[in-house]
Order: C-alpha cells, then sequence, then structure tokens
C-alpha cells in the first residue's frame, strides 16, 4: 500500500508537474475544471484528461491585483497560478457554475490567462424541478459541443458510455476505500485517505482505477490494530488542509466519514448506465449531495448530514470551512441547530490557507474531543 | 453672518432641494402601512429579491416586501452593526452579506427602524443578483415555514443562449402557477399586461429621469437617485411609480432650464459604482459637493432599466425571461466595463469612484478589472473605497476622506493640463 500511497502523494504534492509529464507522455489534451460540477465524463468522452484545480500553495501576488482579500484563498489561488503560467499545461479549463466567486473567477480567468481554451458550463442553480432538469440537459449538450469544437473531436455516445463505466467504477471503489478505513481507521490516516481522493481527480483515470483496485484489496486483507475511540465526520466545502488530520489524530480522534467536494460529494451516486449518457449525467448532478451553492431542497444538507453521522456512528462533526466562502458559511447555523437537535456535538473551524498556528488549533481540537 | 447672508444661503439651499422628496416619502409610508396591515385586510405578502419578477405579484395582488430595501433603511438609520452583530452571535460569519446578516437577525427580534417587516406568505427569490439571496430565502423559508420560489436566472457571462430562454420562461409559467396556488386565485391576464405595460413605462421613465444628469450642472446626482430608486425597486409595475417618476422627471427638467444643479459648482463629474454606503451617504455626498465634484451617474440605480432593451411591453411575460436574465450583475466583468465605458462617455465622467463592497462579491470580485479597462479605453482616473453597505465597522473615515481629497488634487492637476 505504501507504494500506491507514495505515488498518489507526489501527485498531490505537485499537480503542474505531474500534468506536464502526463501531458507529453500520453499525447493527450488536458482540461482542467474547478468543482465537481464538471462533467468529467464528456471531457474523457473527448479523449481528454481531466484536472481539478486546487487553488496554489505559494504565496499569492498577481492574483491581489485582480481579487479584493475578501474573496476565499481557492478562487484566489487559482487565479494566481493561472497568471504566473502554473497551469500552462492546460489546453483548456471549464467553469461549471456554482459560486459567486468562481462565477466571477471564470471571467477573470477569461480577460486575464491567455492559455487554452474556455468553457463556462452554466449549470441551474435549482436542481429540484423538470424544467431545471431540461435545461441541466441542454447545457451539458451545450458543453459537449463546445468540447467538440475546441478539442476537434467528435464525442460519440460510445464513448460517453465508457467515461460513465469508468467514472462509476471509481467513485464505487473511492466509496469501497472509504468503506474499508471508516470500518478500520487505522489503516491509513486521514490525510492519506485524503490524499487519495485529491489524487483521483488530477491523475490519469484508467491508471488510477488500476491502483483504486489494487489498493482496495490490499485494504481488504489488512488488518489493523490501532483503535480510535472518538470517530468524527467531517464538513466543509474544500479540504486543502490535509494536515488538519494529523492535529484530530493526535488529539485521539479518526474523521471516518465526510462532507466534502474533495471528498464523498465526489464519489457519491453512480451516474445510471441504462439511459441517454447525457441525460444520466445530468441526472447524477441533480441527484448527488448537493454543494451550498445549488438549491435542492431546504432540508436535504442537515438531513443528510445527520444521517451520514449516525451510518458511521461518528460522535461529532468538524465543520471545516474557507474563510470568505458564503454558501457554506450561510448554512452553518442551520446545520449545527439540526445536530445540537440529534445530540450530535459539532466544533466550526474558519480557515484560510495557510493554516494558524498548529498550537491553536491542537488546543482546540483537544477540547472537542474531550467533551465527546 | 448678517440676517441677509443667512437667508441667501437658506434660499441657496431651498433652491437644491427636490421637492418630490416629499411626495416620495408619503408614498413609501403608504407602502408600508398597507405592507404591515396586509394581513388584517385579508391580503398576501411576499418577500421577494430586488431583481425579482415582481410583475405577477402586482397583477394577482400581492403585496410585495423587499429585505433589501429593507436593508438599506436599516443602514440609513445605522441600524446595521447591531443586527449584524445579532446575526454573528446567531452563527452567521461577519464576513458574510451585510442586508442578509440585518434581516436575517431582524425577523427574529423586529428590529430595525420600522419595527421589522411584515411576516411573508411566500418568498420569491431571483437569483439574477447573487447567489446570497439564494441561501438568505432558504432561511427565511426555514424561518417563517412558507413556500419559497426560485426565479433561477442563468448567467451570462459572454452570451445569452437559447435554451436560457427556455429555461427562464417555463419558470414564468411556474412562477405564475405557485402564486396561484398560494392565493387561491387565476392570474387576470388582461391585468397582467396592463401591469407589464406599467412596468416597462415606469422603468423608462426611470431612465429618463437618470438621463437628466447629461446635463451641465447635472440637476440630481448618484445620491439624489439612491434616494428615489426605491420606487422603481418597490412599486415597479404600478401607476403610482410612473406618476411619481413623471413628475419627478418634470421637476428635474425644470431645473435643468433654470440651472440648477445639484452640486452649487459642479466642476468634476464622478461615476459611482457598486450599492451605496447607506450610513454614510450624506457624509460622502457633502464631501464630494465641497470639492466641486458632483456623482452624477452610477452603475447600481441604472440597473433597474439596464435591460429594457430585452423587455417588450406587450409581450411582457415572453421577454421579462431575457430582460431579467440580462441585468448588469447577472453579466461577465468585461461587458460590465463596457457599460461603465458608456457611461463614462454618455455622461462625460471625469473620474470613477469605486466603492469595493465586502458585502457583495458578484459586484465587487471584478472591479480591478473593470476599473482597469475604463482607466485604459476611457483614460480617467478612478478611486477605490474599500468599505460595506451595511455595515458601519467597515468603514474607515480618515482613511477614505484622505483618498478622496488625494483624489480631487489629481483630478484638478489633470483639469489643469
Amino acid at each position: 500500500m505504501q507504494d500506491i500511497f507514495r505515488e498518489m502523494a507526489e501527485i498531490v504534492r505537485d499537480p503542474f508537474d505531474y500534468g506536464w509529464k502526463s501531458k507529453t507522455l500520453s499525447g493527450r489534451k488536458v482540461v482542467g475544471y474547478v468543482c465537481t460540477y464538471a462533467p468529467e465524463e464528456i471531457i474523457l468522452a473527448a479523449g481528454a484528461h481531466p484536472m481539478r484545480l486546487f487553488g496554489t500553495t505559494g504565496s499569492i501576488e498577481r492574483a491581489d491585483g485582480h481579487l479584493q482579500s475578501y474573496c476565499c484563498s481557492l478562487v484566489r489561488g487559482v487565479l494566481e497560478e493561472g497568471l504566473k503560467g502554473g497551469t500552462d499545461f492546460l489546453d483548456g479549463i471549464v467553469f461549471p457554475h456554482t459560486c459567486d466567486s468562481i462565477q466571477r473567477l471564470s471571467d477573470l480567468w477569461r480577460i486575464n490567462v491567455p492559455q487554452g481554451f474556455h468553457v463556462d458550463a452554466v449549470l441551474p442553480v435549482k436542481l429540484d424541478t423538470q424544467s431545471a432538469r431540461q435545461y441541466m440537459i441542454d447545457v451539458l449538450h451545450r458543453f459537449k459541443a463546445d468540447l467538440e469544437r475546441e478539442l476537434d473531436c467528435p464525442i460519440t455516445d460510445e464513448n460517453l458510455s465508457k467515461a460513465i463505466r469508468l467514472m462509476n467504477e471509481i467513485r464505487r471503489l473511492l466509496r469501497l476505500i472509504y468503506e474499508l478505513r471508516s470500518n478500520q481507521p487505522g489503516l491509513m490516516t486521514g490525510e492519506t485517505l485524503y490524499t487519495i481522493v485529491k489524487a483521483t481527480m488530477i491523475m490519469d483515470r484508467i491508471h488510477c482505477r488500476e491502483i483504486l483496485q489494487e489498493l482496495v484489496e490490499k485494504m481488504e486483507a489488512a488488518k489493523s490494530s490501532h483503535t480510535y475511540a472518538k470517530r468524527l465526520l467531517m464538513a466543509g466545502g474544500i479540504c486543502n488542509q490535509p494536515q488538519i488530520h494529523d492535529l484530530i489524530e493526535a488529539a485521539g480522534g479518526a474523521v471516518v466519514w465526510d462532507d466534502f467536494c474533495t471528498g464523498s460529494r465526489y464519489f457519491e451516486t453512480p451516474i445510471a448506465t441504462d439511459k441517454d449518457p447525457i441525460s444520466a449525467i445530468a441526472d447524477r448532478f441533480l441527484k448527488r449531495a448537493v454543494c451550498p451553492a445549488k438549491h435542492a431542497g431546504l432540508r436535504n444538507r442537515a438531513e443528510d448530514l445527520i444521517r451520514i453521522a449516525r451510518e458511521r456512528k461518528a460522535k461529532g462533526v468538524i465543520f471545516l470551512y474557507l474563510k470568505f466562502c458564503d454558501p457554506h458559511a450561510f448554512d452553518y447555523p442551520y446545520l449545527k441547530n439540526a445536530l445540537d437537535q440529534e445530540g450530535i456535538p459539532s466544533l466550526l473551524l474558519e480557515v484560510e490557507d495557510p493554516l494558524p498556528a498548529e498550537g491553536q488549533l491542537q488546543t482546540r481540537f483537544e477540547a472537542f474531543l474531550e467533551m465527546l | 453672518m448678517s440676517e441677509n447672508t443667512v437667508d441667501a444661503v437658506k434660499t441657496e439651499k431651498d433652491k437644491r432641494k427636490i421637492k418630490a422628496v416629499k411626495k416620495m416619502k408619503e408614498i413609501m409610508t403608504f407602502y408600508y402601512i398597507d405592507a404591515k396591515t396586509a394581513a388584517e385586510n385579508n391580503k398576501k405578502v411576499a418577500w421577494i429579491t430586488s431583481g425579482g419578477p415582481v410583475e405577477p405579484l402586482i397583477a394577482m395582488d400581492i403585496i410585495p416586501v423587499y429585505p433589501e430595501n429593507h436593508g438599506a433603511m436599516i443602514g440609513a438609520s445605522k441600524m446595521g452593526v447591531d443586527l449584524c452583530e445579532k446575526a454573528e452571535a446567531m452563527g452567521y460569519a461577519g464576513d458574510l452579506c451585510s442586508y442578509a446578516r440585518s434581516d436575517i437577525s431582524c425577523a427574529t427580534v423586529n428590529g430595525g427602524p420600522i419595527g421589522g417587516l411584515p411576516k411573508p406568505d411566500m418568498l420569491i427569490c431571483g437569483n439574477n443578483i447573487c447567489g446570497t439571496v439564494l441561501k438568505w430565502y432558504e432561511i427565511q423559508a426555514r424561518y417563517f415555514n412558507v413556500p419559497l420560489f426560485i426565479f433561477d436566472t442563468p448567467f451570462c457571462h459572454t452570451a445569452f443562449y437559447e435554451e436560457m430562454r427556455r429555461y427562464v420562461r417555463s419558470q414564468v409559467d411556474e412562477y405564475i402557477e405557485f402564486l396561484e396556488i398560494a392565493t387561491g386565485r387565476k392570474l387576470d391576464r388582461g391585468r397582467m399586461e396592463e401591469v407589464g405595460r406599467l412596468s416597462v413605462a415606469g422603468q423608462r421613465m426611470w431612465q429618463a429621469v437618470l438621463d437628466t444628469t447629461v446635463n451641465k450642472p447635472a440637476p440630481m446626482s448618484a445620491f439624489d437617485a439612491f434616494f428615489h430608486l426605491a420606487l422603481i425597486v418597490t412599486l415597479r409595475g404600478t401607476q403610482t411609480a410612473v406618476d411619481y417618476y413623471q413628475e419627478l422627471l418634470d421637476e428635474m427638467n425644470e431645473r435643468v432650464k433654470d440651472g440648477i444643479g445639484a452640486v452649487p459648482k459642479e466642476r468634476y463629474r464622478l461615476l459611482w459604482d457598486n450599492l451605496p454606503i447607506w450610513y454614510r451617504t450624506k457624509w460622502l455626498s457633502d464631501k464630494f459637493a465641497a470639492h466641486d465634484a458632483c456623482l452624477v451617474a452610477d452603475t447600481y440605480t441604472s440597473a433597474w432599466c439596464g435591460s429594457l432593451r430585452y423587455m417588450d411591453e406587450k409581450d411582457f411575460l415572453n421577454s421579462m425571461a431575457e430582460g431579467y436574465t440580462r441585468i448588469y450583475l447577472n453579466i461577465g466583468v468585461d461587458e460590465m466595463a463596457r457599460s461603465v465605458c458608456d457611461m463614462v462617455d454618455k455622461y462625460d465622467v471625469d473620474g470613477l469612484v469605486i466603492h469595493s463592497n465586502r458585502s457583495c462579491k458578484p459586484y465587487s470580485l471584478g472591479q480591478y478589472d473593470i476599473q482597469r479597462l475604463v482607466e485604459e479605453n476611457k483614460g480617467i482616473p478612478s478611486l477605490l473605497i474599500e468599505a460595506d453597505m451595511c455595515d458601519e465597522r467597515m468603514f474607515s473615515e480618515s482613511q477614505i476622506e484622505t483618498r478622496i481629497d488625494a483624489f480631487i488634487e489629481m483630478l484638478k492637476h489633470r483639469s489643469r493640463r
């Protein structure tokens, strides 16, 4: 397992280096995307390699000339890399419509980053009506046509079905890995689990499926003697701070499931394989656990969270929010109250890249875990 | 000062006072009394976003109430900080929109300048202005336990596509159905046509009012527009709004004829970008006026008539799909910059004043690029003010004062060249 972990950690450490290398080796075009509402299957069916962008690990300088300090570090970080050429290997980029900040990031990228093509997928915000479903299908058809034009490659239904099967398999394997680890949290650290999901969004998907399969087999055979007393659920937008897991684990806790778009929201809900592929992709977007920038009901997010906490026997929930992420911040009081009513304690951490001093977080985790 | 001088100063001030203000206050008072007594009069109340499709509500005799207008009132009465702090105590982050924070906490304490808004029977959320309203209205739908209709207007980065038109158009029908269920009545199509016609007429009239500031001196300023805006937001689609703006337009035309400007000695003509800083409009207005600078136009108040070109009064329900989708905040940054450049030409503007508003990301993120594009294309300088529309804690008076002074100093030098 260690080899696989090392390979994935290397990819996550320097995704752009991986991007360059994989492009050179495979000759395939690379299409970047900024959120899990990007229809990866359509990119794959066009013979291209979808790669998610996660901001920057460096300091933000150039993006400060375009975005105010009250914009989240994810959006500023993505623009920073675009401006300084970190993402120059991309043949194009797709911006699915989600929050107000990503919406403007798309404009700023289009205006200021000359490299590659630029496509907007202006998905509906409302996901629970028939007309929204029809519009979602229409948007995906337009996206497919845009990609065919930009990549100069026809996208057949056969290739779409193949891409759907590939992504379904990856989603199934990720879910299985989560299950196995949830049963035996000692099998790998939270940081490793997080690295696996993140690497999946970056790396060649066919190779990824192979190593995830291998990982599952190894995990099924493995036994961990290490037990964590305090099982936790973590929820939020994107987790860009894997070190947090070390601190939680040092305090005696283990995150056994999550509601992140760099986590379960990415792999939950498979795509149906018995209908028109574009409609099937649309239906997954309508049914999957939502990002709070989208609307699929008034109480579904709290219900989902409580259900996951119960299913995974989590004793508490840690909300890990990116500072200036409005959709999540608006949902917090309602989610917290819903958890309170169920007797599930929670802790809110609002973070920005880079993280605050370790000692400060350590103390908060310890206090929280003690309370459970 | 001699008595004569005092009188002269008074007359000079009176001369500049817009007479319609009194009427406007009356209309708004009536409107709020009507809204607050709706339940007693067996009328339904709908809360609706500022850019939301109000016309079907008017046609169905449902009273529209605007939490954003309420937010502006809270800001102007300097009650924003207290309510925002209450929301923060409820768990809402201090970085969230100050209208939303104020409204959310106000609903629980019935605070603010008018003791809270009347309880809604339904909520109508148009997301053409931001994603914040979606979250805000979800919160209120849970709090008041009333139905929520989301009017989802896809963002037009570079284009308005046919599938967007189809989607929004079908939502117009869903919206009407939603209202028919909520009221137990059918929409009177004839009445709807009339309201659509009045809405377009009101928007045209509002545009005409704003257009009077192409004159030099400008008979009114953006600060006046911030005030007079209330009707095109809240009473769009009524005869009251059309009549009021006709009266205001007549008064402005009269002032133009008499050469009366909003600022006594108009020397610099400026364009304001973003929402007003409600708790400091008077201070800012005086500050600029003292420098002989008049904010002759703004991107904010013109947003309620900016998509007129897509509206067809003879086919209102069909055309509103495009009209409501292609509003100023629902378009790409480059198109916004083009629109600002057009305004610079139209109003013959010497400089741009940009309010970087922490509360409003769709309006503010991208402003640096707009600033650059306008400077490049129009060769005019700009001033950036960091503040917030409702949360006074984000306003640093000394810093902003220094920046305004320096900006005017620069304009002075430029005009000498």
